[in-house]
């Protein structure tokens, strides 16, 4: 039998090698990202399922050991992302394959996306094939060459549409993304002065404090936090959401935010644990409540549509910050469960609001809020989609969102953090607010006659309808992800108690 | 004994499925969604009957799912879940009866089956739940079915009252949550079958058992439609008339209540929430929204109004026999649970047939009525009767048991509130059947056609089915199918644990 571990490069090869297929053959670019995605899926599945009962893998590429080659890391949470990334990705390729040719709006000012086609495949492949190998990376430079990778390709993305505000928005995205990535290098940098290694289970077990290494972990942090657009440096994150082209919008508000969180997470509830102090964790905690209670009222404010789902994507991200104080002094696996959870289940709510959002602009020419009554006889499973996904994003049963928050409302209160608790609470309850804004729509009649042409494909309302319904019924999962998460909490303990690996 | 939980499977994928189904079904095929409706609605109650036959014989039902260790949803059968069970399905199959009639000519109407299917789903799982986890899950999801029934006509007012509906429901969602997180965090899986639950943390967190218990029966008596929280109610009242019935008697205030026995009795246990002191304040919460309904329904004349402030006080009846902690008056409580249902459903029906009918919408323009509907008009006060308490129907049976609790329970000033109720009862209901029987007529109606019923008989059976059955389930309270017989063997359960 393959060892499932040597399967892991594929993962990085497949979507690069169609990328540079995609962008030399132009023509042939849609078959040929289509088929790097299906690829992509089936391959995360089967490493998934081969090799949950061996996690953690590591497989140096080439046979090279670590300091000279490269090494490729699986545990749980790897795979957890591996596969969210996978399917996410596999149901906007499917989206954007009806999406370019389509028509926008109908009568005057008819436009396509077709030329920005091209570049779609190709950027999005180098981009998939970014995450990929971010996921896998097992030392802090590979992580440093990923995550430039994921950001350049997802700026690039950005600027896609062509229009003058993408182009700003993606200006001011690369300006905060390059910082970031500075500041996540010079962190590594200091790092390697006092530990003298990158590979990071390694690292984790020998790091002391020390005025270079708190230096260190401080840029990383920092460098990350603007990455994944942390409240208040969130500013960047709706502008460059809302003026993406469709499947753009939902690959970075489902996915390429979640890769820079998985770092942080990776650090903070894992690998540096052992030494990081109690206050920052409160402090990126507070940060987070922040983020719920802002985001959630800005969302509320929002006319139009596209708005209103990425000031929710700043809101859901406190959530995940929320999680870190409740794991740091939370002794059983619940909590981090709980945070993969509610990951991989925004993954999909988000990648679906966004779709359908998109569906909604391509048949109505506009999505304000306000004017949406009649969505339901024009694009019946979008707006079932919208009204499912909003579910999932309001925690409420049986959404994989509602898992998430009981888990870290349970355990908040198991750990005495109860105020923890009460922000979940507060923002669940603000986003039904917001949610609710949209949905109410979903079940009124439009004014008058419904005009114009389908202008939206049926595979592109049928993969928005699928996330939402993912992320739904991903209750389903739970044993499976839980065992893979299981799996992490025993090597983590052990890497706790200082036991080199 | 173990058995197989399987069953339990079944009875939700009865309604779940046809459920699912009639979602994709194209408005116009009348004829298959009637056959999915009506079958899910036979093989559920089947179902059911084969759950409490096992029961009889001494089986256990039990389905368990482990989503995270130490995190399991739970359904299983026991003799409350199978109280509730039976009810929500009877009056389900009798409400799909009455709706097909009701709503067959309007637009909608697959995504209204599908929802109302879904909806019964999520009560029965209410009743199966076997854990307060398990409960809050479909309690939270009952919201979600209901609400779009709720603004089913889609008018400003209707969807006024469903962001009403969704502010107090989901409000009281987030309280109870908060609550059952809360307790779950201090004694870990809150099964309802388990003695003792709380004993070991009672001596150490008396003040937090105090404010989780404020939290959960604020957050179930959103929808048991408890003073304060029952401002969503009357304004409820813009659905359609099944959904008012289903709101009404078999699901949402249902559950609502539900939620306080299962609080009350299995996660607390009596003795506990009254050495707690908890069950005094709730005593006198529910007496007072018993009176306060009433007093409220007194002044509307909007039929399906006062039905709905009724509604509040009669539910009131039965957190209250539970919260006086004798067997005697949770057995009334217990008993009311399924009584009012049956008495209230006939009411909505015979409001539904009038407005229907005749476009009757208020209680002033019933004025010899029973005349020209002598058959719904034979049902409505059959009904009105019975909530009033007369003996032998239903409602007298409820309010004997219940003030035999009280004076057990040496609580005499309950019986002052169960006859200040009576009288207002009666003052609200007959007028109408008086009027309605004895006045003359006042309005132009409709005229009937010759050799016609009075309204389509889809409409009128079931009223007639639940008058009828207000009326023997009174009279044979005492034999060993009633809903009465059950709720003794539900107490004598209790007390030999």
């Amino acid at each position: 039998m393959i060892e499932p571990a040597s399967l892991a490069p594929w993962l990085i090869i497949i979507p690069l090698a169609g990328g540079l297929l995609a962008f030399l053959l132009p023509s042939r670019s849609v078959l040929i990202g289509l088929s790097a995605t299906v690829a992509n899926g089936l391959l995360a599945l089967a490493i998934t399922f081969y090799s949950i009962n061996t996690i953690p893998l590591e497989y140096a590429l080439g046979g090279w050991p670590p300091p000279a080659g490269i090494l490729l890391r699986i545990d749980g949470l790897t795979l957890v992302m591996l596969t969210m990334t996978a399917i996410t990705g596999l149901a906007i390729s499917i989206y954007a394959q009806g999406y370019f040719p389509a028509r926008i709006g109908s009568g005057n000012g008819v436009s396509r996306h077709g030329p920005q086609q091209d570049f779609f495949w190709p950027l999005w492949l180098m981009l998939l094939a970014g995450l990929n190998g971010l996921f896998l990376a097992g030392d802090l430079f590979n992580l440093y060459v990923t995550l430039e990778v994921t950001a350049l390709a997802a700026v690039a993305l950005t600027a896609l549409s062509g229009k003058h505000t993408s182009e700003v928005a993606a200006l001011r995205y690369l300006l905060v993304s390059l910082l970031g990535s500075l500041s996540y290098l010079f962190g590594t940098v200091l790092l390697y002065r006092a530990c003298h290694v990158l590979h990071l289970a390694t690292l984790g077990a020998l790091i002391v404090s020390s005025p270079v290494v708190w230096s260190g972990l401080a840029l990383i942090t920092v460098g990350l936090l603007l990455k994944t657009a942390l409240f208040p440096m969130h500013f960047w994150l709706p502008p460059a959401h809302v003026n993406a082209l469709t499947p753009v919008s939902a690959i970075l508000s489902a996915l390429v935010i979640k890769a820079s969180f998985y770092l942080i997470f990776r650090f903070w509830g894992d690998v540096f644990m052992r030494i990081l102090p109690l206050g920052g964790y409160s402090l990126l905690g507070g940060l987070g409540a922040a983020a719920v209670l802002w985001g959630g009222i800005q969302a509320l404010r929002q006319k139009r549509l596209k708005m209103l789902i990425a000031y929710s994507t700043v809101a859901q991200l406190g959530y995940l910050f929320i999680a870190l104080p409740i794991i740091r002094h939370d002794a059983g696996p619940s909590s981090r469960f709980a945070l993969v959870y509610l990951i991989i289940s925004h993954a999909g709510a988000k990648a679906a609001m966004f779709l359908a959002a998109g569906n909604v602009f391509l048949h109505f020419g506009h999505d304000r809020i306000n004017e949406l009554a009649g969505v339901k006889d024009a694009l019946p499973m979008t707006s079932f989609a919208l009204a499912v996904a909003g579910v999932s994003l309001m925690g409420l049963p049986p959404s994989g969102g509602f898992i998430g928050k009981w888990l870290l409302l349970t355990a908040s209160f198991a750990s005495g953090q109860w105020w923890w608790g009460i922000i979940l609470i507060a923002g669940s309850l603000l986003a039904v607010a917001y949610i609710y804004r949209v949905v109410r729509h979903l079940f009124t009649k439009a004014p008058g006659p419904s005009s114009g042409k389908r202008q939206v494909a049926r595979t592109m309302e049928a993969s928005s309808l699928f996330l939402a319904v993912l992320s739904l019924v991903m209750g389903i999962f739970a044993p499976l992800v839980s065992k893979l998460i299981a799996s992490d909490a025993v090597s983590l303990a052990s890497l706790l108690a200082g036991v080199v690996p | 004994m173990n058995q197989s939980g399987n069953l339990l499977i079944f009875i939700l994928l009865s309604s779940l499925l046809p459920g699912l189904i009639i979602f994709s079904l194209p408005e116009k095929s009348h004829r298959i969604r009637t056959i999915l409706n009506l079958g899910g609605a036979l093989t559920k109650l089947s179902l059911i009957l084969l759950m409490i036959l096992g029961i009889y014989q001494g089986f256990y039902y039990e389905f368990r799912w482990t989503l995270f260790p130490g995190t399991d949803l739970v359904l299983n059968a026991d003799p409350l879940s199978a109280l509730f069970a039976t009810l929500s399905a009877v009056l389900w199959l009798l409400t799909t009866i009455y709706a097909i009639g009701y709503l067959e000519q309007s637009p909608n109407r697959s995504r209204f089956f599908g929802y109302f299917s879904l909806c019964v789903s999520v009560t029965v799982g209410i009743a199966l739940a076997g854990n307060l986890l398990t409960f809050l899950i479909f309690y939270e999801m009952l919201t979600l079915t209901t609400y779009p029934l709720v603004i089913h006509r889609g008018t400003p007012e209707a969807m006024a009252a469903g962001r009403v509906y969704l502010c107090y429901t989901l409000g009281g969602g987030a309280a109870f949550m908060a609550g059952v997180a809360w307790l779950t965090a201090l004694v870990g899986p809150l099964n309802f079958h388990v003695d003792g639950l709380l004993l070991p943390v009672v001596e150490t967190h008396r003040v937090s058992l105090t404010l989780i218990f404020i939290l959960l029966i604020g957050g179930v008596g959103v929808k048991a439609a408890l003073f304060p929280l029952h401002g969503w109610l009357p304004r409820a009242m813009v659905a359609p008339a099944p959904v008012s019935a289903l709101l009404h008697a078999v699901a949402v205030v249902k559950a609502g209540v539900f939620g306080i026995i299962r609080i009350v009795h299995d996660i607390y246990s009596i003795d506990l929430a009254s050495q707690l002191g908890l069950l005094f304040p709730l005593s006198l919460l529910t007496s007072l929204t018993i009176l306060y309904g009433s007093w409220r329904a007194l002044q509307e004349d909007d039929l399906k109004r006062r039905l709905a402030y009724s509604t509040i006080s009669q539910v009131s009846y039965i957190a209250l026999g539970i919260s006086l902690a004798h067997p005697l008056a949770a057995m009334g409580g217990l008993v009311h649970l399924v009584h009012q249902g049956i008495m209230k459903i006939t009411l909505f029906f015979c409001a539904g047939n009038l407005a229907e009918t005749l476009g009757i919408h208020r209680i002033s323009e019933m004025n010899g009525v029973a005349r020209r509907m002598p058959l719904t008009m034979a049902a409505f006060s059959i009904g009105a009767l019975g909530m009033i308490g007369l003996p032998p129907l239903a409602g007298f049976v409820s309010k004997w048991y219940l003030g035999l609790g009280a004076l057990a329970a040496d609580q005499g000033w309950v019986i002052v509130i169960l006859i200040t109720s009576t009288l207002l009862n009666a003052l609200y209901f007959l007028p109408i059947v008086h009027h309605a029987w004895f006045s003359s007529q006042e309005h132009p109606w409709p005229t009937r056609k010759a050799g016609k019923l009075e309204a389509h008989w889809m409409l009128l059976l079931p009223s007639l089915i639940t008058a009828f059955l207000v009326l023997i389930i009174g009279l044979l309270a005492n034999s060993e199918m009633s809903p009465m017989a059950w709720a003794r063997l539900i107490m004598n359960k209790e007390s030999l644990q």
